[in-house]
């Protein structure tokens, strides 16, 4: 029977199918449910690692030890995992390993839409790309096939639209498979130059053979329709052309790295005219241009976001679209914001009314940027603000008491540890706030580290964040309740004092993971509302201001009673009601 | 655009339960023997903003998300999320609005002005325009948060949906504590249409 998943739990049964019994990742939106997902089925060892290099690493020991292995992160995760990745692409595997790369062309929740096709060629790996969930399972099975075949780790690429789409998949039988013999091989296992030499030979003799897989293999499939056009096209992109050119010639590639450069000449001499379509980078098209074949691309389509079967159509000149209604009215628009009750929103709040430099970082939190909290600087990847807080106080050298860094404990333990090491090392005086909320909560409250427990909700160790920032130099450790605004304030100004590092945790759990009281409500006493608005700046959905009666006013459905509001209000208008 | 495909948008601002309604509305297509494909928003877009879940369904579906002018029902869960995607209707689809109103920050902080009659506005255009105030009736059923599924309701006998196949779904989806209330408020909105129609 077949039924409904989204392509990252397609991905997730096809790896339990193939035989995987080793499973790791950071979790990043749209990748996450893939491992969370996979870790629930029988005979799985499934984690969450502490970052994606680890998660890679992990994979790498995993399949050297014999076992079926999947490693899976979003995009900007294969940066931080790209070292291991490169040279385990050296060593080639001995259990077959796939590492998911999920991409977010048009960043709905990423800070850049980097192309990770382009690392097929750099890192020099196979890379598949399905284009819906049934083409998700076929293909991670198909993946290990391939991996163990070629000796080589296999790159999984699916972007969110995949990730995230609900298609109907038949479930396979899951495969057997035995943990493969380990046998200590070190010119193939460790690369020192001498054995990495031998190797890179291996590697392009290997990638030689995985070009003739390509121009043999099903996935890679001409659909002949009529000749005037021919699209060459793979991912979800695929189904966009069908759905606005139904009755075309199509070059479907499952296989995008290395392109089956036979095939693609047969099809180019099939049609009349070659248009690629492919989100984000030309990376197919470069490739064939090169090999002097005419095919039409870019000049037609952008560089930039997602594509959508009525761009392709408005492009190519598809079944035509209707037009639909327009108002004319402007919509205000309706940006993401932190939750009611959300233990950050007096952090930046403070921050903001303090006038700090903020370094921000990944989570939930870097919303602080937004209006009317404007509590951020910059932002850039995980784990970046405390070596950009350095860098700002070693180039302005003369008043470090105005910078900060904030960051959050998943962040943190991801990759904020080594950066702290570099302020204590070079005697920064930075101030770093970790805004601990015990969660990773922006990808769906995943755990880590420093909440004691697993993937499958199991105990686990618990690290002691104090006793971690202590143990690396900083000597000023404090915890605060991001709650109570003075006790934070005056942390800050003092902290902020001190000519050497410190670290103030901010610790208070995420919003959502706990009831909000049911014994209190906050009240508006409108006589001593003044109509200035400072609790509207804080950015909250509990709070509003009515125009007309220049009033402000709790919206009850929302609000969860947190009294962030009534500590900033400065003529104590906003009063808590017990009972 | 190809084809005999039914195109459902489910729009609503981040926590109204977009991602449940698609997943009975797709859930319920499958079991009437339908392709099915659905779209949905996860991550950031999911704290508080403006969300979009697509449903499409039909004898073969390519792409998983709906061309604007191309929705044959869209379903609203908040006013404002009702305008915002109205460009998405088919010129003959019907649009079902919840009457409730979620500011948005820019409004909340008194910076843009909540357009009050955008339900009339809209109505004026969309011959086939239901505004109900599901949030009202949900409170009724014992939680306002089932709004979602008394609009399931009113769907679902639009469509012509068979009503047992829905309430399967609905207990396929729904956690088991809330199942209750859940039914209900898929009752409540089912004969509210049947009511009108």
């Amino acid at each position: 029977m077949k039924r409904l998943m989204i392509g990252n739990d397609a991905i997730a049964r096809g790896a339990y199918e193939a035989g995987v019994t080793v499973a790791t990742a950071y979790p990043g939106t749209p990748s996450t449910e893939i491992v969370s997902t996979l870790a629930q089925y029988p005979g799985v060892y499934g984690e969450w690692a502490p970052n994606e290099k680890v998660a890679m690493e992990v994979g790498a020991g995993a399949s050297i030890g014999g076992a079926r292995t999947l490693v899976a992160m979003k995009h900007v995760g294969v940066n931080v995992a790209a070292d291991p990745l490169y040279t385990f692409v050296y060593t080639g595997v001995n259990g077959g390993l796939v590492i998911v790369s999920a991409d977010d062309p048009g960043m709905h929740s990423s800070q850049n839409e980097q192309d990770n096709r382009g690392y097929g060629r750099f890192a020099k790996l196979p890379v598949i790309e399905p284009s819906d969930s049934q083409e998700a399972l076929d293909f991670t099975r198909l993946a290990y096939e391939i991996s163990e075949e070629y000796d080589t780790p296999v790159m999984l690429r699916i972007t969110t639209r995949l990730a995230h789409s609900q298609t109907l998949v038949e479930e396979g039988k899951p495969k057997q498979v035995e943990l493969k013999e380990y046998k200590k091989d070190a010119p193939k296992y460790v690369m020192l130059p001498g054995f990495a030499r031998g190797r890179h030979v291996e590697v392009e003799k290997r990638l030689e053979g995985l070009k003739e897989y390509s121009n043999n293999t099903e996935i890679n499939r001409i659909e002949w329709g009529k000749r005037r056009l021919g699209v060459i096209t793979s991912g979800v992109c695929y189904q966009y052309v069908r759905e606005v050119m139904p009755d075309i010639s199509v070059l479907k590639l499952g296989m995008v790295n290395p392109l089956p450069d036979k095939l693609i000449r047969e099809f180019a001499e099939g049609v009349e005219r070659v248009v690629i379509v492919e989100e984000l980078e030309p990376v197919i098209e470069e490739q064939v241009k090169s090999w002097g074949i005419a095919v039409e691309g870019k000049e037609h389509f952008t560089l930039l976001g997602e594509y959508s079967p009525e761009y392709l159509a408005e492009r190519l000149g598809g079944i035509a679209q209707a037009q639909g209604y327009g108002l004319d009215k402007e919509i205000p628009p309706r940006p993401p914001l932190m939750c009611p009750g959300c233990p950050h929103r007096g952090v930046f709040h403070t921050l903001k009314r303090m006038r700090l430099k903020v370094m921000g970082d990944i989570g939930c939190y870097t919303l602080g940027a937004l209006s009317p909290l404007d509590g951020m600087d910059a932002c850039v990847c995980m784990g970046a603000s405390i070596g950009m807080a350095m860098g700002m106080e070693k180039a302005q050298g003369v008043d470090p008491s105005k910078i900060v860094a904030v960051i959050g404990d998943s962040t943190f333990v991801h990759s904020g540890i080594t950066p702290l090491i570099d302020v204590v090392y070079n005697q920064g005086t930075s101030t770093v706030v970790i805004l601990d909320n015990s969660t990773t909560a922006m990808t769906g409250h995943q755990d880590h580290p420093a909440t004691g427990l697993t993937i499958n909700k199991e105990p686990a160790p618990k690290l002691d964040l104090e006793a971690l920032v202590k143990a690396v130099g900083v000597n000023n450790v404090r915890v605060v309740d991001p709650l109570q605004l003075d006790e934070l304030r005056s942390a800050l100004e003092e902290e902020l004092q001190r000519r050497e590092p410190s670290v103030i945790i901010a610790r208070r759990p995420c919003a959502l993971l706990v009831k909000p009281p049911l014994n209190k409500k906050m009240v508006i006493e409108n006589d001593l509302c003044t109509g200035c608005k400072l609790c509207i700046r804080i950015g909250c959905t509990g709070i509003y201001f009515i125009e007309d009666e220049k009033l402000a006013a709790i919206n009850p459905t929302t609000c969860v009673s947190c009294e962030v509001c009534a500590q900033v209000c400065t003529f104590d208008a906003i009063k808590i009601v017990e009972g | 655009m190809a084809g005999k495909a039914m195109n459902i948008l489910i729009v609503g601002v981040g926590g109204q339960g977009t991602l449940l309604t698609s997943r009975i509305l797709a859930q319920v297509a499958v079991d009437l023997g339908y392709d099915v494909k659905v779209s949905e928003i996860h991550g950031m877009a999911q704290r508080g903003g403006s969300v979009v879940s697509q449903v499409r369904y039909g004898e073969k579906i390519y792409s998983p998300i709906i061309s604007k002018g191309d929705a044959d029902i869209i379903l609203a869960f908040e006013k404002l999320e009702a305008a915002r995607w109205l460009d998405y209707l088919k010129p003959e689809g019907a649009i079902i609005i919840n009457d409730d109103r979620v500011d948005p920050l820019p409004v909340m902080s008194g910076k843009l002005k909540y357009p009050e009659d955008i339900d009339q506005r809209i109505a004026q255009m969309v011959d086939k325009t239901m505004v109900v105030d599901a949030s009202s009736i949900a409170i009724e059923c014992g939680n306002v948060r089932a709004a979602n599924v008394v609009m399931v309701g009113i769907l679902a006998a639009a469509m012509g949906f068979p009503q047992e196949e829905v309430e399967k779904a609905i207990q396929a989806m729904v956690p088991p504590k809330a199942l209750d209330i859940n039914l209900k408020a898929f009752k409540k909105g089912h004969n509210l249409y049947s009511n009108i129609a």
